[in-house]
């Protein structure tokens, strides 16, 4: 059996761990095992998740035929490499990946920098959606002037966005 | 820039000029940034590499911080030249081991380092002498900025910017610092020190980066986690545990002279005594006795004036600087002939260690004055 960590040497030391009532089983080679730090097992916490072996494991119990969309990246290959296809992947595979995070990281969602873009888009999806239920009312109501103007400034926010 | 400028330039973050530069050698802070709706590097077909290459790589050159730039497509880089980028730390083995559909972009300060193609479509990193983390990220965070108005970034709403390994999936962010750490691993207390720091999220490392060798008493501190904090909070966090291992050093380094300084006096002359007389040295003994020479100068046993002609050995020994300094193609036993000539040349102009300082330091210590 191979080392998961590099892949080439033959696994030696055989790590079992159960977390949160969930097993992890991993399999390393002598040199990855010093280097992980694995002699002491209470300093070895969820070293494996961190490097995405767990992950492959983690991620197997969803769908297994499920595939990526836009790139074509299954789950097994997931398992190969521990690296994701593309950003989509993120939509395709999220049920599996959403523990994986969990155990992986601090908190479950992004904290930090936005990206100006990303805030544009979010500023123009809130005005969309309040012109939409103001919309909505003033049909509701039959103010008919009010949803012609509204209608209309959908229309240009809507020209906007896809700029 | 051509590549013998970057040789002839040793790069700012080398020469030691920052905060805590006794202990801390370096700062880097690197971003992974990925476009939308592309292949990452590892999936993609060789075609959409390169789509992607030709669209990164000129805003990348336009950026004003990177007037007058070191820029190459890795397939125009020999292995030699790869590795001395390596040794430089400007880019990651994973890098260096790319061919067609990559590049590298860096500027002539050796201060900023842009990967393209690496694991993720953008991997940016930010160089600082001594302990700068907030300083190399500010400088980072301008790039990304520019970069974000040319291109758009995978970013989702709840995980933040989407990489090719969900490690870093978030702020992609990940902030080092390089430590020498001497008198820690003398008194046999860093094991303790590299447990305490992976019990709070931060991962310790070798010298150049995962999975390799704690050589020259050189560790490498980073965040572990990418996703649930923000990125001046993990780098404040980070800093504040580096001033904490900076005094543990100190104090380390106190109590051997006071406690053992016979021993840390041997260390000091018996490295003194290998480097200059030595004719055959590998690049981990190499390291590992310039280390000694290193602490040697923090405490007074030569001169400060000295430390730049030490610290420029650390990259120099290295195999590929060694292989790129000769004319010929040299075998690993001629490369160990060459680092010991070298370190003897360079050396000759470091005095022997005076320990008169650290003996009245030491004062009424528990062991016997030395002599010498």
């Amino acid at each position: 059996m191979l080392c998961d960590v590099c892949k080439c040497n033959d696994a030696t030391v055989f790590l079992t761990q159960i977390i949160e009532g969930k097993m992890q089983k991993v399999n390393l080679c002598d040199a990855c095992s010093k280097e992980k730090g694995v002699q002491d097992p209470t300093g070895f916490a969820l070293a494996d998740l961190l490097l995405g072996i767990g992950a492959a494991e983690e991620i197997e119990k969803g769908a297994p035929t499920q595939k990526c969309p836009v790139c074509g990246f299954t789950q097994a290959d997931f398992k190969k490499t521990g690296r994701l296809g593309c950003s989509t992947c993120y939509v395709t595979f999220t049920d599996a990946l959403s523990a994986l995070l969990k155990a992986m990281h601090k908190g479950t969602s992004h904290v930090g920098k936005v990206p100006q873009r990303a805030h544009r888009a979010v500023e123009l999806s809130d005005r969309m959606r309040n012109l939409n239920e103001s919309l909505q009312k003033a049909v509701a109501e039959e103010n008919y002037e009010t949803a012609a103007s509204l209608r209309d400034q959908i229309k240009q926010l809507e020209s906007e966005s896809t700029r | 820039m051509k590549f013998s400028n970057v040789m002839s330039n040793a790069g700012e973050w080398l020469r030691g000029e920052g905060p805590h530069h006794q202990v801390v050698i370096s700062s880097r802070v690197r971003l992974a940034r990925n476009l939308r709706n592309r292949a990452f590097p590892g999936w993609a077909k060789k075609a959409e590499r390169t789509a992607v290459l030709d669209l990164i790589k000129p805003c990348v050159e336009k950026l004003p911080e990177m007037q007058d730039s070191f820029s190459e497509f890795l397939q125009d880089l020999s292995a030699l030249e790869k590795q001395v980028l390596v040794e430089r730390h400007l880019i990651s083995r994973e890098h260096a081991a790319k061919s067609a559909g990559s590049a590298v972009i860096m500027n002539r300060r050796q201060t900023l380092s842009i990967m393209i193609n690496e694991e993720d479509h953008l991997r940016m990193q930010s160089m600082r002498s001594g302990l700068q983390l907030k300083q190399a990220f500010k400088l980072l965070d301008k790039i990304d900025t520019a970069l974000e108005n040319e291109l758009e970034f995978a970013y989702d709403h709840k995980l933040g910017y989407l990489t090719a390994c969900p490690t870093n999936v978030g702020t992609g962010m990940r902030a080092s610092a390089m430590l020498h750490l001497p008198g820690l691993v003398l008194s046999e207390l860093i094991n303790q020190v590299v447990q305490a720091v992976s019990k709070i999220g931060l991962a310790v490392r070798g010298l150049y980066g995962e999975g390799t060798e704690a050589m020259g008493n050189l560790f490498q501190i980073s965040n572990q986690t990418t996703l649930g904090e923000k990125e001046d909070e993990i780098i404040t966090r980070l800093t504040k545990v580096i001033e904490t291992i900076i005094q543990k050093e100190h104090d380390a380094r106190h109590v051997l002279i006071q406690k053992k300084s016979n021993t840390l006096w041997d260390q000091i002359g018996r490295a003194y005594g290998v480097l200059t007389f030595a004719h055959a040295m590998s690049s981990k003994e190499a390291l590992n006795l310039l280390s000694i020479i290193k602490l040697g100068i923090d405490l007074g046993a030569f001169p400060e004036d000295k430390r730049l002609a030490v610290d420029e050995l650390f990259i120099d020994t290295q195999p590929a600087h060694l292989q790129r300094s000769s004319q010929q193609k040299l075998t690993a036993e001629e490369r160990d002939h060459l680092r010991a000539q070298i370190i003897r040349t360079r050396l000759k102009v470091l005095p022997k260690p005076d320990i008169s300082k650290l003996a009245k330091e030491a004062g009424n210590g528990s062991t016997s004055t030395p002599t010498e």
